[in-house]
């Protein structure tokens, strides 16, 4: 984890502007009102002070995409810890409708497939070792480690129920 | 019974009128301040549809709409926000009242209007139009420009100029003389002062005195304890709005922006009436007169401002195109400067030509800052960097 330096700039009477610089000198964050609304911000290219876009997101999508930038490092660090197992992979599977509101327990994946949940998800947020009465959400990433087949069953599992 | 028919007519067609106005405006990307000007201008004496009877009505509402302007602008910003913007902006709000409000103050003294009218022309010349600025950067996505804090920081610089101001100019206008004005400043700082701290310290506790899950209920209370305030410190001779801009800002947090969404259609109505109002009481045949007068104030305050933001924006570490940004940002004039011409009209202290001045000044500014806003990245792509112009492709859109 390098050290990535988030300003935080109240913007008065809208909200606040929190961004940061890229490696390359750009710059991303988010602007977020304060009735809740996120605005996703990237700089242009040729003038750093200005927006080359400003996407307006339901805090659906910014979860989502949340979860799109953040579960993928999880992974490939948990994959580096279980390089030397052979046989044992990981895995971000979603949770699917099914599961909606009811636990982790529920899943019985543990019982069904051999597969082990390490964390949860949610909101680029991660809840590590979730208990069996964790309650899932249409939509969280959960980050998997078990067998091929194994792994397999538990995304069938989790999609239809 | 039937003046009552006549009456309602009348209304009615004042405010469907605005409906069809504000929605041409919307149309054509403006704001729609102007039009209830010109809308106003036609319904009043000498205008093409004289109205009459309803006068005490809209006269009431208008002054309705002013505090309810100024309660939604104390909304907007929380003590917080107020005091840091204070720190950070001061310099650059001291040169902003000394460039934007000196032109006004010339032309008030050149056309023989006196140290009041002075005082007067000079506001309505200094402050710029909040929410046409704020919707003007919304809907050009410059929000997340780097330039923006600058802005809105002036921005709130100027809102709290407004607080010590409307009060020392109540009491000119009064006629009060230079010692009960200073005491009026020295109450109105006071005031200020401590509003800031309670709201700082206590806010919690205001808002929970106005705050109630029911609609109804707080709607109530809201307009309810805006308008005691109001009307307590116009006694008080302090000037309804600021007490009313106060009242905003001791309320804060979800009470705040609660408040905010309820009370906003209401604003928007009263405040159209309050345009309304003002042009109704400006009288079209002296605008010919002045016109040549507001375009040289509307010139010279388009440079002042875009100078102002220019500089304010380079203090900030802005690059070239960013200040240039930010000074066209602040160019819009509007609801506020209308609040100063009115109060100024209401007390009869001033020259008649000054409503027609400021009318066609706010008429024509409210149009040229959002376009100054938007032409302005393309205009200084070309002046800033005219070696580069081949590499850079014009953006679209902005």
């Amino acid at each position: 984890m390098g050290a990535v330096n988030v300003e935080v700039t109240p913007l008065p009477g809208i909200g606040v502007r929190k961004d940061f610089a890229l490696r390359g000198g750009r710059r991303v964050g988010v602007v977020t009102h304060r009735d809740g609304k996120i605005e996703l911000i990237v700089s242009h290219e040729d003038d750093p002070d200005a927006c080359l876009a400003e996407i307006g997101l339901s805090a659906d999508e910014a979860a989502a995409l949340a979860n799109l930038l953040g579960a993928p490092q999880l992974v490939a660090q948990l994959r580096e810890e279980h390089a030397e197992l052979p046989g044992i992979h990981t895995r971000q599977i979603p949770v699917g409708p099914p599961f909606d509101g009811r636990t982790l327990g529920d899943t019985a994946l543990r019982t069904r497939t051999g597969v082990s949940v390490v964390a949860v998800m949610r909101a680029g947020q991660v809840h590590p070792s979730p208990g069996p009465d964790f309650t899932l959400t249409a939509g969280d990433l959960m980050v998997t480690v078990g067998t091929t087949e194994g792994l397999d069953d538990a995304v069938a599992i989790l999609k239809k129920g | 019974m039937e003046e009552s028919a006549l009456h309602l007519l009348e209304l009615g067609a004042v405010f469907f009128v605005l409906g069809l106005l504000g929605r041409l405006a919307g149309r054509i990307g403006l704001s729609p301040i102007p039009l209830y000007l010109v809308g106003g201008l036609a319904f009043g004496n000498g205008g093409i549809v004289p109205l009459g009877g309803i006068e005490e009505f809209t006269t009431l509402a208008g002054e309705v709409g002013v505090v309810l302007l100024l309660l939604l602008l104390g909304l907007e910003y929380s003590a917080a926000e107020l005091v840091t913007g204070l720190k950070r902006s001061w310099t650059a709000g001291l040169l902003d009242i000394v460039l934007n409000a000196a032109p006004g103050v010339a032309v008030a003294l050149v056309l023989g209007w006196g140290p009041v009218g002075a005082l007067v022309l000079g506001g309505v010349t200094y402050i710029s139009s909040s929410g046409i600025i704020a919707k003007v950067l919304g809907d050009l996505g410059r929000l997340g420009n780097r330039e923006t804090p600058v802005v809105l920081s002036i921005l709130v610089f100027e809102d709290l100029v407004m607080a010590v101001y409307l009060p020392i100019l109540t009491a000119v206008l009064i006629g009060v003389s230079l010692v009960g004005g200073l005491t009026a400043v020295g109450v109105s700082v006071a005031v200020l002062a401590v509003v800031l701290l309670v709201a700082l310290r206590y806010g919690r506790y205001v808002s929970a005195l106005v705050d109630s899950p029911d609609r109804e209920v707080f709607l109530l209370k809201v307009l309810g304890l805006a308008l005691l305030v109001a009307g307590f410190a116009q006694a008080m001779q302090v000037s309804a709005a600021v007490g009313a801009f106060l009242l905003g800002i001791a309320i804060s947090g979800s009470t705040a922006e609660n408040a905010t969404k309820l009370l906003e259609p209401l604003r928007d109505l009263f405040a159209a009436v309050f345009f309304v109002v003002f042009g109704l009481n400006t009288d079209p045949s002296t605008i010919p007169a002045m016109l040549g007068w507001a375009v040289v104030l509307a010139v010279s305050t388009t440079v002042t401002k875009i100078a102002t933001g220019w500089w304010a924006a380079r203090r900030q570490g802005i690059g070239p195109l960013g200040r240039a940004r930010a000074g066209a940002a602040l160019v819009a004039r509007g609801e506020f400067s209308i609040v100063i011409a009115g109060l100024a009209v209401s007390y009869a202290a001033v020259d008649d030509r000054l409503a027609a001045l400021a009318t066609t000044y706010v008429l024509l500014m409210a149009v040229i800052g959002p376009v100054a806003a938007r032409v302005v990245e393309p205009v200084a792509r070309r002046v800033l960097s005219p070696a580069r112009r081949p590499a850079v492709a014009p953006t679209a859109g902005t």
